[in-house]
């Protein structure tokens, strides 16, 4: 069935399809929408859930922990402040082995208070050893919070479904709302193999001696490994089932060209209108849109930007002292492999000032004009 | 021959808390789990936050419990408990009693706001406090349930704590949950009965018991018990219950009142007291006595 939604509904109807059992969360701008449906699906039992009213974002992750390892799937929502102020948990989750989904709207951090778009929220949060989808549109988000259902459930691994504020959050597009049936059949019930029950008694978390801890953690890097593979292997399963690829990047016109964007979230439709203008005045552009942050997907980048001339990593989210995120990634994954591709990083669009495609334009015109990058970073629209 | 008498005892004899445990001798904190145990059964899974009890417990693979844990973060007691009963009925467990089990700084302090949160929603969960008056795990620094006039590693005798303890009981209290009791490691059966009944009440249920820690404290292992029953009959540790709120009923009735100088004595916490900062001590002790009082009275 075809529907206009926005995108937090987007996260909520995926919630609801993937047959949550529990869902603990606190309302923060621009995500509210996302818990108030699924408020009203619980309410009328349009969804057979629990759902916990916590006082804070804390005990929103707290009590998703709990009702995990008690066996029951589980989701929340939340954005920015809120994010930040899960971090322990967000460690919790991850080591404790747990398949929490939770959608993140991008949000800025304050101060100064911003309730606009960028990534420092969810990219701060990248070493908590929780996968990351940065999604481009409302069919995408919903899509992908099922997915994320069913990798996470088979690695335990958390999954963050992350989509931008407003720009997706609250703009309406055309949604294909899958039949419940057909998601049973590609999203079975949670069964994990251990779980916290008196009839099968353990303790779970205990202080944990430098003998046992390391190969704890090797586990979860090993099982992360995993991910690539499962992605794509679920995501085409997607695609015989429901009509749409899932997979870990989305690269547009990228074999023949000179120029490549990479970008992340909807930035990376924006970028294709100006891969479209640059096109019909015969500069050859390209956009690597990167999906899946966490795990990295190393060699489609390398694959896709191999026969590129020029590479630009445009960073809506930026580590102080460093560069953009994405930038420093697509540089590592390159690293050995092509060290002589110029890779040139952009910052734009932080507390969500507009990226447009003239932003591209501006963009691809200084990576083409210059041999290699002089500066470690380069701003984009900055009032200086 | 005459049958040979058998011995009652005032406590079922299954245990569910193994001897080999880490808890230091004396420990009151472990007998509370003991006694409260044996009330709620197999039947249980426990959260226990970041205290001494994650210590206890034992480390990774073992545990020396019977029933089933997960260690949660330090301020996520109740909130990891609300998620685990949510849990629980979605997999299809009505029956498992779930219960949050944190010491007094993971309750009055950091955990205060999940616990809160989850009485205000009224979740249904048993809360138990075991409270041995400061951060013994990290090497007994204050917390807001330290009384007043203690020495610890952060209110050295110079600065001792000067003010009094939070009542965390009245907190509850003015959250209006089902039940709410305090109790002390030397009333054992006062505690398992304690136990019993919050586990066939419904909703948020808080008991607060009163567990010596000689490490902490300064005092002898083998005074545990003695200290355990000197609070309560000195009353600066009285034992009641609070039902829904309002109803305020005293569990031991302390005919005459002991003075709190013999308790204060036997740990070196108080030792740096003098006789006038013991008797403004006795003051306030004798005016939370009468407040309490007053209570009881007003629910009769
Ligand atoms: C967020 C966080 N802050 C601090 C700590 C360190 N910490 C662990 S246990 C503890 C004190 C626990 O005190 P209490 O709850 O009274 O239990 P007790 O150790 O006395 O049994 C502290 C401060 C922690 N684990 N997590
Ligand atoms: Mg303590």
């Amino acid at each position: 069935m075809k529907k206009v939604i926005m995108g937090n509904h987007a996260l909520s109807y995926g919630a609801m399809l993937a047959r949550s059992q529990v869902i603990a969360a606190y309302p923060i701008t621009p995500q509210t929408q996302v818990v108030e449906l699924l408020s009203e699906m619980c309410a009328d039992k349009t969804l057979d859930a629990k759902f916990i009213k916590v006082e804070s974002e804390h005990s929103a992750m707290a009590a998703c922990i709990g009702a995990s390892v008690a066996g029951a799937r589980t989701f929340t929502a939340t954005s920015s402040q809120g994010l930040a102020l899960m971090h322990e948990m967000l460690h919790w989750a991850s080591g404790g082995r747990l398949p929490v989904v939770m959608g993140d709207i991008n949000r800025s951090m304050g101060p100064g208070w911003s309730i606009w778009t960028d990534q420092n929220d969810s990219l701060s949060q990248r070493d908590t050893g929780w996968m990351q989808y940065y999604c481009a549109s409302n069919q995408e988000v919903l899509d992908t919070v099922i997915q994320a259902f069913k990798v996470s459930e088979r690695l335990a691994i958390p999954s963050m479904v992350i989509l931008d504020a407003f720009a997706l959050s609250h703009t309406y597009e055309v949604v294909d709302i899958p039949d419940q049936a057909k998601v049973d059949e590609y999203l079975p019930p949670f069964r994990p193999q251990v779980r916290l029950t008196p009839d099968d008694p353990h303790a779970f978390g205990g202080l944990t001696s430098p003998e046992h801890y390391f190969e704890l953690r090797y586990k979860l890097q090993k099982d992360m490994e995993k991910a690539p593979g499962l992605i794509e292997e679920t995501g085409r399963e997607f695609e015989t089932m429901f009509g749409r690829y899932l997979g870990l990047v989305d690269d547009y016109l990228c074999d023949d060209a000179d120029i490549i964007l990479v970008t992340s979230g909807t930035a990376g439709y924006t970028a294709r209108v100006a891969v479209d203008d640059m096109r019909k005045s015969g500069i050859k552009a390209g956009n690597l849109r990167i999906k899946v942050f966490r795990p990295f997907p190393f060699e489609h980048v390398r694959r896709i930007v191999k026969n590129a001339k020029k590479v630009a990593v445009v960073d809506r989210n930026i580590s102080y002292g460093h560069h953009g995120m994405f930038f420093q990634e697509v540089k590592s994954a390159l690293y050995g492999h092509d060290d002589s591709l110029p890779v040139f990083g952009f910052i734009a669009g932080l507390g969500g000032r507009d990226i447009t495609p003239s932003t591209f334009r501006e963009i691809a015109d200084i990576a083409l004009s210059k041999d290699r990058p002089e500066e470690e970073i380069i701003w984009i629209g900055v009032k200086r | 021959m005459k049958k040979p008498r058998t011995m009652k005892l005032s406590l079922p004899d299954e245990e569910l808390v193994g001897s080999g445990n880490l808890a230091c001798q004396g420990c009151g904190a472990t007998l509370a789990m003991r006694y409260v145990l044996k009330a709620l059964g197999q039947r249980t899974v426990l959260c226990i936050p970041a205290c001494c009890w994650s210590v206890i417990d034992g480390p990774f693979p073992h545990s020396c419990l019977d029933v089933p844990v997960y260690h949660c973060a330090f301020e996520t007691a109740a909130s990891t408990a609300s998620g685990v009963k949510a849990g629980l009925e979605m997999v299809g467990d009505t029956e498992t009693t779930v219960v949050a089990w944190a010491g007094d700084g993971g309750t009055f302090d950091i955990g205060i706001q999940a616990l809160s949160g989850a009485a205000e929603r009224n979740d249904d969960i048993i809360y138990v406090c075991y409270d041995n008056e400061a951060y013994m795990n990290t090497g007994i620094q204050r917390s807001s349930a330290t009384p007043f006039g203690a020495w610890t590693t952060t209110t050295p005798v110079k600065h001792f704590k000067n003010r009094p303890k939070k009542d965390i009981d009245a907190i509850m209290a003015a959250h209006r949950i089902p039940y709410i009791a305090t109790a002390s490691i030397a009333y054992a059966e006062d505690v398992y009965k304690k136990a019993k009944k919050a586990k066939d009440i419904q909703g948020t249920r808080f008991l607060h018991i009163y567990a010596p820690c000689p490490t902490g404290w300064k005092s002898r292992p083998e005074d545990s018990i003695r200290l355990a029953r000197m609070v309560v009959q000195n009353s600066i540790f009285p034992l009641y219950e609070i039902e829904n709120g309002e109803k305020y009923t005293l569990s031991i009735k302390v005919k005459d009142k002991k003075p709190i100088h013999d308790y204060l004595k036997l740990q070196g916490r108080f030792r740096h007291l003098t006789e006038d900062q013991i008797k403004f001590m006795q003051e306030e002790v004798d005016k939370n006595w009468a407040r309490l009082l007053r209570k009881v009275e007003s629910s009769d």
